[in-house]
């Protein structure tokens, strides 16, 4: 790999010369803000916080999509960048609705962070601000766009990632939103729900409806874990508080890269339902009624036994479920050949 | 889901001879989003929801896609416009000769607004960046026809030959 | 017998003055006559003089007449072409010393002219290509093809030509980056979506000389390397795309594009591509995703599209004027081409003149001449003898320069410096009765409105700038505008993701700088001296000037004005609405702005 000798902030480093300022700037331990940049997704250079002042440019080009080269003297937080980073925050506030106090957003948000490490209180401008309705005719989330900066990572996501391309950038200028085609609701588009869109959100404009107002980022204890629902094996953080879920965030450093699909996003609210079993229920007069362990497991084997002596070994069949693991398929077809039968299936194959 | 479009499409008064022919013809071409945009406008005068969720479905392409192309250039229209149309330029030497009161001549005499099309179907008036006859300013063209050298008065004229 | 030329101009700005009518008629007329044979009726492209338009100008003898009318043909066969008698009354008048011009070259719009690139504008049937290889057409591409790529290079890069779009960056340095660029298809893409208002240089090549845009792009193909073009065309322009299909199609049969190109190995398909009505899609970036069918938003450079442009092959990218330079630089050689410009502005420039300005119309100049001589020599000074105020040159990406700038050179560097731009070319010019205020929300609402809303900056920044200055146009203005003003300006100027919003700020930037007192009057004093902002205006009648003719009262929507039949009248300021139309109305000059 050929190396580059640049100077970050009065650092000399020698770096890849395929990186990117934002790339070499993070190997040095220099954060950069951003808004639109996502290591996954297509590099767009849209929402200009990141812009940095390099020795001999005219103007100051954005870190994320500009690369390094021999001899590059970078200065990531001089007067011009602050300057420049601070009139662009107060831009965005003069046409996104300061209810902090209430968004769910808080505490996790990107608009947030940089308005406070660099001191904008609000927007000096006054003006027309558009005004979007909300919309939460779906179950999962509700989009805000009153509150969207135009980053354009759920767009990238939805068209990248899941390839479903249920939202684009509409019209132009001042006037484009991100929407699905002809303004439908989401569940009259592509649209499959998978709310990957949600969770590279920087800001409020995609919340989810599960744990709102219970769900402060500083309240909640995160445990990392593994999806139940299928074989791939995503593992996510949910957020604990007072021994409850209340929330979700998906693990964007584990080898799925925080990919997520309907059910293992949204798909976690059966772990308090009431109507959930806790313990084996064997119907006795017509009614199920709880029972221990060792009873319902003499149960299940005696009728085994009953309908085998009866109708042979191949009456039995076993179906089991895509949320096991491939060690407890292989335990199950053990099983199940134990028994007699080779009628093993899987509900992943209906 | 895919069920449901096709009954639509059965069942459908809409004609799709148009967008199938103007498919057809751009099948092999790289990149004729737009192209195949202007040619269903021209054959059907804007852009019919059924003709662009058609194209969706034949190019392989999420209409969310195609509705964002439509939406940003600002040749393509999603409603049905009038027969004649009615373009103000707004060019620099229009804007310093006096296109405003054109403007205003014109919306006053169809009773519509920039962008508005008239109940017969019969005018829209639409504002156009600059048409580049800035020698002849105040200009507006009507269809493929251009008025120049302008006054509001001259505008009552011009409608009446259409 | 020689048949004598008749040189009709079918420009786009004759043709909606009638010209095509006029040919209608001097066809119907000579034929009346019998004398149809002696005569060949061209029709050309544009002259430039469109505001004279249409435009005839009869050969040998080369008399140049003026706004010619279907009604003036009878008299013009009768009295010249038959009886040799000058046409007084259809001549050019001199705006300054009212004489008649005869002669097409004694024109001063013409004469200080250096009529290189456009020499076949106006002079040739644009869609007939003998009368193009009958001027030396595709000779330069001939030239080129004996010579190897980097020798073609080296040949551009020695012309010192850069490029006319705007930025000026030079055209050699491009097309080597190019030629270098690794790629197995490679691509010329000629950018013909001249979104500037004010400017139609670009149209006006493509509709006079339109083979001179095509052989600049088979010149560029065979240089670095490319098989394949596009020509990105305003959808705005139908005559030009018509005139370029043709040419296509005439280059296509006789060998110029295709296959095998005069015999040698080099392969050239040329594809035209409509633009669908966005400026933003000038930006090159924003070009190329157009052409790619996806919404024209620009993309980050680097990359830059020599590396990876359109498809993400190797592009070569210019304008129209550019590519219609490079058959020229290639005919007659470097060292002539290089003889006309300056050190670091090689050959001419076309530039567009409209606004308040004699001779409306596009003028091409050699790098280095002055404003001074383009707008009073040329232009023929400012219309009425009002006092001239400023130029805006480079549309809404340029900036305007006062009367003690107009000595500058003309020439990328020198405007730069001076805070405007060369840009494509379009000259605004401007007089007192023009508010630098007004003007400079003209081209931010342009820009505005045309921001593609990719990037923070020009999205919502330039919304905030367009409000500001409605704001004080309206004489709503605050102490603290302008600095708000000048603060946003160089954000957007400094973090924009391109050229658009990266010189969007200048129309403002540049007036606060030659006019901020004008901008001061508006904010603190509530007056816009040049009395074009209506809040900040009153209409006034003289009471000595009316002579009660209750024309203006009759007019009046609002019933404002009231007064005695022949007796002064007087003007309700409560009740009027500023339409002005009292003022247009008045015969006697009793009217005033204060």
């Amino acid at each position: 790999m050929t190396k580059v000798n640049i100077t970050i902030n009065g650092q000399q480093l020698e770096v890849d010369a395929s990186m990117t300022i934002l790339e070499a700037a993070e190997s040095a331990g220099i954060e950069i803000p951003t808004f639109c940049h996502d290591p996954e997704l297509t590099r767009v250079g849209a929402c200009r916080i990141c812009v940095v002042e390099v020795a001999g440019a005219r103007n100051l080009p954005a870190a994320c999509t500009t690369p390094v080269s021999e001899g590059m003297v970078i200065e990531t937080e001089s007067e011009r960048v602050i300057k420049a980073r601070r009139v662009n925050l107060q831009l965005i506030w003069a046409n996104h609705p300061q209810d902090c106090l209430t968004c769910e957003k808080t505490g996790s948000c990107k608009l947030q962070d940089y308005s406070y490490r660099y001191n904008v209180t609000g927007s000096p401008y006054q003006g027309e601000a558009k005004v979007f309705e909300l919309d939460n005719t779906n179950p999962f989330f509700f989009r805000d766009l009153n509150k969207c900066i135009y980053c354009g990572k759920c767009v990238r996501k939805c068209f990248e990632v899941n390839g479903a391309g249920a939202i684009e950038f509409m019209y132009r200028g001042f006037n484009s939103k991100v929407t699905t085609a002809f303004d439908v609701p989401l569940e009259e588009s592509s649209c499959v729900m998978c709310g990957m869109c949600v969770d590279v959100c920087p800001v409020g404009a995609l919340t989810p409806l599960q744990g709102l107002h219970n769900n402060r980022p500083w309240e909640v204890e995160k445990v990392l874990t593994t999806c139940p629902y299928c074989g791939c094996g995503c593992t996510y953080y949910l957020h604990v508080k007072n021994d409850k879920i209340v929330g979700l965030t998906p693990n964007f450093e584990g080898p799925l890269k925080g990919h997520m699909c309907v059910k293992g996003r949204f798909g976690w609210d059966f772990v308090d339902s009431p109507d959930r079993l806790k313990t084996p229920l064997i119907k006795k007069d017509g009614e199920f009624v709880e029972a221990t362990w060792d009873e319902a497991l003499d149960l299940v084997a005696s009728k085994f036994k009953e309908v085998r002596a009866q109708y042979g070994p191949d009456a039995i069949a076993g179906l089991s479920s895509a949320r096991t693991t491939n060690e407890e398929n292989y335990l199950f077809q053990k099983l199940l050949r134990s028994l007699g039968t080779n009628n093993v299936d899987h509900c992943a194959r209906l | 889901m895919k069920e449901n479009l096709e009954k639509n499409y059965t069942e459908d008064p809409f004609d799709y001879e148009a967008v199938e022919e103007v498919l057809e013809r751009y099948q092999d071409e790289k990149g004729a989003l737009i192209p195949i945009l202007q040619a269903i406008q021209e054959a059907y005068g804007y852009l019919p929801r059924e003709a662009l969720e058609y194209a969706a479905r034949q190019l392989k392409t999420p209409l969310s896609k195609i509705f964002g192309v439509a939406t940003f250039y600002a040749q393509f229209h999603l409603t049905p416009r009038g027969k004649n149309i009615i373009r103000v330029c707004q060019g620099t030497a229009c804007h310093v000769r006096g296109a405003a009161k054109i403007m205003q001549a014109l919306r006053e005499q169809l009773d519509l607004d920039v962008d508005g099309t008239t109940e017969d179907l019969k005018f829209t008036l639409e504002s156009v960046a600059c048409i580049g006859a800035c020698g002849l300013a105040p200009v507006i063209m009507i269809n493929d026809d251009t008025f120049g050298r302008l006054t509001p008065d001259k505008i009552a004229g011009i409608l009446e030959k259409y | 017998m020689e048949r004598r030329r008749i040189l009709l101009c079918a420009g786009t700005g004759c043709i909606s003055s009638g010209s095509l009518a006029v040919k209608e008629a001097l066809l119907n007329e000579l034929e009346k006559r019998g004398i149809a044979d002696q005569f060949e009726i061209v029709t050309s492209g544009c002259h430039g003089f469109c505001e004279q338009g249409p435009i005839v100008i009869v050969h040998p003898e080369d008399i140049f007449y003026c706004r010619v009318q279907a009604e003036d043909v009878p008299e013009l066969v009768e009295e010249y072409l038959v009886n040799g008698r000058v046409v007084d009354r259809l001549l050019f008048k001199d705006p300054i010393s009212g004489e008649a011009v005869k002669n097409h070259m004694e024109i001063g719009f013409y004469a200080k002219q250096s009529r290189r690139v456009l020499h076949n504008c106006g002079v040739i049937d644009p869609e007939n290509v003998d009368e193009y290889l009958a001027q030396g057409g595709y000779e330069g591409l001939k030239n080129a093809l004996q010579m190897s790529p980097v020798e073609v290079i080296e040949e551009v890069k020695k012309s010192g030509l850069r490029g006319r779009g705007g930025a000026g960056f030079p055209t050699g340095l491009k097309w080597e980056f190019t030629y270098k660029a690794q790629g197995d298809k490679k691509y010329v893409v000629c950018n013909a979506d001249e979104g500037d208002p004010g400017a139609f240089m670009d149209r006006s090549v493509l509709e006079g000389d339109p083979h001179a845009v095509i052989e600049g792009m088979l010149i560029a193909a065979y240089a670095i390397g490319a098989d394949e073009g596009y020509v990105y065309v305003r959808a705005e322009y139908p005559l030009a795309i018509k005139r370029l299909r043709l040419a296509i199609e005439a280059a296509n049969r006789l060998g110029y594009l295709g296959k095998n190109i005069m015999g040698t190995d080099f392969s050239f398909q040329l594809k035209i591509k409509e633009g669908a009505g966005a400026f933003v899609c000038g930006e090159e970036t924003a070009l190329l995703a157009s052409i790619e069918g996806e919404r024209g938003m620009p993309r980050p450079r680097p990359p830059f599209p020599a590396n990876s442009g359109l498809w993400g092959k190797p592009t070569c990218l210019n304008n129209v004027e550019t590519f219609a330079n490079i058959p020229l630089i290639f005919r007659i050689g470097v060292e002539e081409y290089t003889k006309v410009g300056t050190e670091r502005s090689k050959g001419t420039k076309i530039f567009a003149l409209t606004g308040k300005i004699n001779n409306t119309g596009l003028a091409e100049v050699p790098m280095g001449i002055t404003m001074r001589e383009i707008i009073f020599d040329i232009g023929g000074g400012i219309k009425g003898g009002k006092k001239f105020k400023a130029v805006q040159i480079g549309g809404p990406s340029g900036g305007c320069l006062p009367e003690e700038q107009l000595d500058l050179p003309v020439d990328y560097d020198s405007l730069t410096a001076a805070g405007a731009m060369m840009g494509s070319g379009g000259l605004v010019i401007m007089d007192e009765e023009t508010c630098m205020v007004d003007l400079a929300r003209f081209f931010l609402t342009f820009t505005q409105k045309e921001s593609c809303g990719k990037c923070t900056p020009c999205r919502e920044g330039t919304k905030r700038m367009l409000e500001i200055l409605e704001r004080i146009t309206q004489g709503n203005g605050e102490d603290g505008d302008l600095e708000m003003l000048e603060e946003l300006a160089t954000t957007i100027k400094d973090s924009s993701l391109c050229g658009l919003g990266q010189t969007a700020p200048n129309p403002v930037l540049s007036t606060l700088r030659y006019f901020r007192e004008e901008y001061e009057e508006h904010i603190y004093e509530k007056k816009c001296r040049a009395g074009v902002c209506t809040n900040l205006v009153s209409y006034f009648i003289l009471p000595d000037k009316c002579v009660g003719c209750t024309v203006c009262a009759r007019n009046c929507p609002v019933n404002a004005i009231s007064g005695e039949r022949k007796a002064p009248h007087e003007i309700d300021q409560s009740v009027c609405i500023k339409c002005g139309v009292c003022y247009e109305k008045c015969k006697f000059d009793a009217i005033i702005l204060k």
